[in-house]
């Protein structure tokens, strides 16, 4: 009998960041569901490639510095990281720019900061907003739903094609039938008219809207999935959405012509999938309930004033970024009240 | 049932408490070996009471409560103590405790013992001691003296009293199987309690996991008129967390740093009650308390009675351990107790559980990750901390943001650990850290104590230093008067100035170094004594050792300037002396030439002559002169500490005729024969201080030709003084004589003797020119004699005022006085106005100047009290501010004393 002694507590809970990271992977699963009905294989091919990059990246790093490889792995993040952004690049998008996007995701975004839990900025967003600044062309050249040009049935670029696309061996050219700009990107160049005009007047949003909204409901409903695990708290996704609608409802009321609906903007581009599995990601946000709420709001915000008044099409990568910078101040002012104090704590230290 | 409120945080653990609760209390077996740590509570350690050898009984007590916070100890049964020394305790770091080893003889014989037949009718001091004396110390964990807290009655307004029955951490239910069996002394244990505290309101908190507990409680309480309430609360650990138990029962918050009592609530442990219980009913003191035995390596799972001091392998082995499975015991319960590597460990008041776990069970902790903030800890932290945010600051060792963000609120339950999806050892960090912050702290101050140590030290070795360097420099000085003294008289006057200038700036500097060194010695037991630290005692020695080296080294200063002044006031009688020498030679040379041309007959003899009787009139002159001047030394050469040694002589002389005058008035009036001749002694030592009062006035006068003014006024004082005295003594001699007392030859004399001494007096005065000089104007009178002068005449109007009042003086006395101290005040009066009028004249308004001053000084006092009651921060200021107000007041007072 060789006893041994340690610290307590002497038991611990089951759950873990590996199994955290997997709930994640299985609540993505409706909304990839839901990118590959509307928009062809191209989203799982992304997300497959993306992945094995990252994994590739991963090990080469983690050998290099020198850990553990497997056990590494095993956290799942980088696979986390691969999957959204597989799912936030077009799904026709060359190899290699997905190559440079996991390269810049893992290896500079997340280890050059010291790896996992001391990246400041969300990796998958790091390389989005990258890529896009760098390949405006390639970045904005999405799908067409399937519903703009198949008149009967499902009909999507075939699975060989879509490889051949993506790596190269198929010109482009190919497939512009399958191509055209998102529905925030129409309204954007709408020209003179009017958001009601613009909406009549063009095929992605006249028709093919339902498909972007097809798919934020499949990222709400993996959203509520991890609430209900209680992979993360109500705070930041509620915040997120709670502002970006308020302030769209009061641009709405106040110039209907000039601004889209709220539902629109809770709908379109990366909204849903920001606010459920990328404002989330916990080690980017602030810390604290509080902190939260002010976070989410945040990047709510930021998302309408660059969408609507910015140069770039969407603005998830870009709100979160900048509120990941903020992150720490928001924490330093947002710690909770501890019991037994008559008032909170702020800043770091006690004359702060 | 009442209502229940909510904490913050907390988590469902599996509970793990069905397996010990399946059979009713036993009684453990009774081992042959107990250890009885003398350390089983908080607070100081009992102090034995037994010594090795000695045979003991059961309840017997073998060790004493030491001061207040500590707990006694008895033999849990009897038989021979073996031996007092270290021994293994239970304690998370495995360290070692003195511990009373008891060879038990299995007769289990008691000490005589009796509960109280009504404790109610005991003063409450009383109970209370009893139970201090039953060894009780908090069951539930802590093991804080049961009899502090009782005692909280008297200070503190205790509105409501928790007993805790949560027991909220998984595996253990000693508690539980207490209440299911035994809620009749718990109820009467909470009686006494309340008794002692007088809560208006008893809440019993439980778990809603202990449902029989509960029924059993609600069946004792039956009957019982106190109001008991028993609130069940939801799972959830750590619902049973003093702090948390109060929130969930009260909704009211203990504040940071605060005790329960201070907001009106007293928590006692259910195990604490029956164990009072026990002691008040039954007289018996705390010797045993029940062990849960759990455990997937135990065989048979239950609850002990067992006797403290009980070595754990003895419980494991009576509950069929096996020792394959057993991969790790832990005292207490998993989430906030000790694993131990050793099971002879024993039991003590505080034991309530022992895990006996296998690997699967509780598997060692994965390796911990990176926190990825996911902040499930903080969900979970019942105290609202930001665990993920300290365990940063901990890993970073920046431990004054951890403590900003609260550290010293975390209660260590755990659940921060239990919940971190990295699997990282929350709470020891949290231990590290504040482990590190205490011993920073606790050094922090051990440096500022030092630092005060050694400021007081260097002080004093400078000070002792300048003492050395002056006593060096005196005696080298020493040396060189004596040198000067033997050598050349002409050489040493030479020699002293320039060597005795330098020698006194060393020392005025040695002196004025002894005395900062003095003021900061006073300064430091000045903040020593006002921040109340230790080593006020030390600091206070070497104060007056300071104090000590600065008189001395003045002292070095004063003698050094004494002979410095002596060396100065010498006349140059080298240059004489050597004047003259040659004047001799010269003088010789020409006689010897003059002899010479007489002899041979040469010419000239005219002419050489007269050379020679010039020379030597030259020769008698400077002779004469050097000897005027030598005279004039010796006699005329203001040697003050000549001086003060003819004075000290003439005290000496007069305190000898004093003592003999004394002695011969005693002979006289015992009617001695030796009375005679006595009296001839006296008058010879009379006559011997007369001497020395008249060498010393002679001396006294030379050295200060002209008495000063203050002098004067003193000696006219005394004059008048002993006028007063004589015109007493005759006054009562009248009186004597009018009533025919034979006193009144005796009293005759008396007066004659005063009278004498009233005449010596006045002589003195009119020697020193106080006649003379009183009454014309001098130049420039000297306000201040004649200030004090007025002074004195005022008192003595006021003195003899009074006398008349009281139908002693006379009129004519009152009146003669109050003429003199109007002369006096209108003499002083008239000097004042001339010196205004001299100041007006120099462009000075004096009265403003006098007010300027006076502000001046006032400032500067201001000042001074204010640095010293000034802490350390604003002290070089306020120094500065002294410093400005110092020399503006020096400035005025110099302006001011040139007017006066
Ligand atoms: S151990 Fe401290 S920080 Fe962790 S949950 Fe408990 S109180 Fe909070
Ligand atoms: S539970 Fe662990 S990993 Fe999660 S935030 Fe807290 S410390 Fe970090």
């Amino acid at each position: 009998m060789a006893l041994i002694r340690s610290s307590s507590p002497h038991l611990h809970n089951a759950g873990s960041t590996p199994k955290i990271m997997r709930l994640l992977l299985i609540a993505a699963l409706p909304g990839i569901a839901a990118m590959t009905f509307f928009f062809g294989w191209g989203t799982l091919i992304q997300i497959g490639w993306a992945m094995l990059l990252a994994l590739g990246f991963e090990a080469a790093v983690m050998k290099l510095r020198r850990r553990p490889v497997a056990f590494y792995l095993r956290d799942s993040s980088a696979l986390v990281t691969a999957l959204l952004l597989g799912l936030a690049l077009p799904p026709f998008s060359p190899w290699w720019l997905t190559l440079v996007g996991v390269f810049v995701a893992i290896v500079i975004a997340k280890h050059l900061y010291g790896g996992l839990g001391n990246n400041p900025f969300n990796p998958a967003m790091v390389a989005y907003a990258l890529l896009l600044v760098s390949f405006p062309v390639d970045m904005t050249r999405w799908t067409a739903p399937f519903v703009l040009h198949a008149d009967d049935g499902w009909q999507v670029l075939g699975l060989i094609d879509t490889f051949k696309v993506i790596f190269g061996a198929l010109d482009h050219s190919a497939i512009d039938a399958f191509t055209s700009a998102t529905p925030l990107d129409e309204l954007r160049h709408r020209g003179g008219l009017t958001t009601e005009e613009a909406f009549r007047e063009s095929r992605v949003l006249a028709d093919g809207v339902g498909a972007w909204h097809a798919v934020a409901a499949a990222y709400f409903m993996g959203g509520v999935f991890l609430l209900y695990r209680k992979v993360f708290t109500w705070h930041t996704p509620l915040a997120m959405l709670g502002s970006l609608a308020a302030i769209s409802t009061l641009f709405y009321l106040f110039a209907p012509d000039n601004f889209a609906d709220p539902f629109f903007h809770l709908t379109m581009g990366a909204t849903m999938l920001g606010a459920f599995f990328i404002a989330t990601d916990p080690v980017t946000a602030a810390t604290s309930n509080r902190g939260k709420l002010y976070y989410g709001a945040g990047i709510g915000v930021l998302v309408y004033v660059i969408r609507t008044w910015g140069s770039y099409p969407d603005a998830v990568a870009f709100a979160v970024l900048l509120m990941n910078l903020a992150a720490p101040f928001i924490d330093q002012y947002t710690q909770p009240r501890t019991y037994g104090h008559a008032k909170p704590k702020r800043g770091l230290k006690e004359d702060a | 049932m009442g209502h229940v409120f909510a904490f913050h945080g907390g988590i469902h653990p599996p509970e793990n408490k069905r397996q010990s609760t399946r059979k009713p209390i036993r009684q453990a077996p009774l081992p042959q070996h107990l250890v009885l740590p003398l350390a089983q509570h908080l607070g100081a350690p009992a102090e034995p009471l037994v010594k090795p050898g000695d045979r003991v009984l059961k309840g017997q007590l073998i060790a004493s409560a030491a001061g207040r916070v500590s707990a006694a100890l008895h033999a849990p049964t009897s038989g021979v103590i073996s031996s007092i020394g270290p021994y293994p305790v239970p304690h998370a770091s495995g360290m070692e405790g003195t511990c009373i080893m008891l060879e038990a003889d299995g007769e289990e014989r008691w000490i005589e013992h009796q509960g109280l037949a009504d404790f109610r009718r005991m003063p409450k001091s009383e109970l209370i001691d009893f139970i201090r004396n039953s060894g009780i110390a908090g069951m539930g964990g802590a093991g804080f003296p049961t009899d502090v807290k009782l005692h909280l009655g008297e200070d503190h307004i205790v509105n409501t009293l928790i007993i805790n029955a949560a027991e909220c951490e998984p595996y253990i239910t000693a508690d539980d199987m207490l209440m299911r069996e035994r809620a009749e002394d718990i109820v009467a244990g909470i009686e006494v309690i309340a008794h002692l505290l007088e809560p208006s309101h008893i809440l019993i908190g439980t778990e809603d996991n202990k449902p029989q507990a509960v029924r059993a409680l609600e069946k004792a309480l039956k009957g019982c008129k106190l109001n008991i309430d028993i609130r069940v609360v939801p799972t959830k650990y750590p619902s049973g967390g003093e702090k948390q138990l109060i929130k969930l029962l009260t909704d009211v918050e203990v504040p940071s740093g605060r005790i329960p009592a201070d907001v009106g609530i007293v928590c006692q442990n259910v195990g604490t009650a029956y164990a009072i219980a026990r002691a008040v009913r039954h007289g018996e003191p705390l010797i045993s308390r029940i062990v849960t035995l759990t455990g997937d390596a135990l065989g048979q799972p239950q609850n002990f009675e067992t006797l403290i001091g009980t070595p754990y392998q003895l419980l494991l082995e009576a509950s069929r351990v096996s020792d394959r499975k057993l991969y790790r015991l832990v005292v207490g319960g998993p989430m906030m107790g000790f694993a131990v590597d050793n099971d002879q460990i024993p039991v003590i008041k505080t034991t309530n559980c022992l895990i006996a776990s296998t690997y699967d069970e509780m598997p060692p902790a994965p390796p911990a990750q990176e926190c990825i903030r996911c902040g499930l800890c903080e969900q979970v932290c019942p105290a609202e901390l930001l665990p993920q945010q300290l365990y940063w600051f901990a890993k970073g060792r920046e431990l004054d943001k951890a403590k900003h963000h609260n550290l010293f609120d975390c209660i260590e339950c755990g659940a921060c650990s239990y919940v971190c999806s990295s699997y990282i050892p929350l709470v020891q960090y949290y231990r590290n850290a504040k482990a590190e912050i205490r011993t920073e702290e606790a050094e922090q101050r051990k440096a500022e104590h030092a630092r005060q140590r050694f400021e007081a030290r260097q002080a004093r070795l400078e000070a002792e230093k300048a003492e050395k360097e002056a006593r060096r420099k005196a005696r080298a000085e020493e040396a060189a008067r004596n040198q000067a003294k033997k050598k050349d008289q002409s050489e040493a006057v030479a020699a002293a100035p320039s060597g005795g200038v330098g020698d006194l700036k060393a020392l005025k500097t040695a002196a004025a170094v002894a005395r900062t060194k003095l003021k900061k010695a006073q300064k430091a037991v000045d903040s020593a004594r006002e921040s109340g630290s230790g080593d006020l005692a030390a600091l206070e020695s070497e104060l007056q050792q300071a104090q000590q080296k600065a008189d001395a080294a003045q002292q070095a200063l004063d003698a050094a300037e004494r002979g410095d002044a002596q060396a100065a006031g010498q006349p140059d009688l080298k240059q004489l002396k050597t004047a003259a020498a040659v004047a001799r030679t010269k003088l010789k040379q020409a006689e010897k030439a003059l002899k010479n041309a007489e002899d041979k007959g040469q010419d000239g003899v005219e002419a050489l002559r007269a050379t020679v009787q010039q020379l030597t009139a030259k020769a008698e002159a400077a002779q004469q002169a050097y000897e005027t001047a030598e005279k004039g030394e010796s006699a005329g050469g203001a040697d003050t500490a000549k001086v003060a040694e003819l004075k000290a002589d003439m005290d000496a002389a007069r305190g000898k005729v004093e003592k003999a005058q004394k002695a011969l008035d005693d002979a006289i009036a015992s009617g001695s024969p030796a009375a005679e001749k006595m009296k001839a002694g006296v008058e010879k030592l009379q006559g011997k201080y007369e001497d020395a009062r008249k060498a010393w006035e002679a001396a006294a006068g030379t050295a200060q030709p002209g008495a000063s003014p203050a002098k004067l006024a003193e000696l006219k004082a005394d004059m008048h003084a002993a006028g007063a005295k004589v015109e007493k003594a005759q006054k009562a001699l009248d009186d004597a004589i009018a009533s025919g007392s034979p006193a009144a030859e005796k009293m005759k004399a008396g007066v004659a003797k005063l009278q004498g001494k009233y005449n010596e007096a006045h002589k003195a005065w009119l020697d020193a020119g106080g006649e003379a000089q009183a009454p014309t104007q001098t130049e420039k009178p000297d306000l201040k004699a004649l200030k004090q002068q007025v002074s004195i005449m005022r008192t003595k109007l006021k003195k003899a005022e009074k006398a008349l009042e009281e139908g002693e003086g006379s009129e004519a006395e009152v009146q003669e006085l109050r003429q003199r101290h109007d002369a006096a005040k209108a003499e002083l009066d008239g000097a004042e106005q001339a010196r205004i009028a001299e100041a007006a004249a120099a462009g000075v308004d004096l009265k403003q100047l006098q007010i300027d001053a006076a502000l001046a000084r006032a400032a500067v006092t201001k000042a001074e009290r204010a640095l010293g009651k000034a802490g350390d921060d604003d002290r070089e200021a306020l120094r500065q501010a002294l410093q400005e107000a110092n020399l503006k007041a020096e400035e005025l007072n110099q302006t001011l004393s040139r007017f006066e």
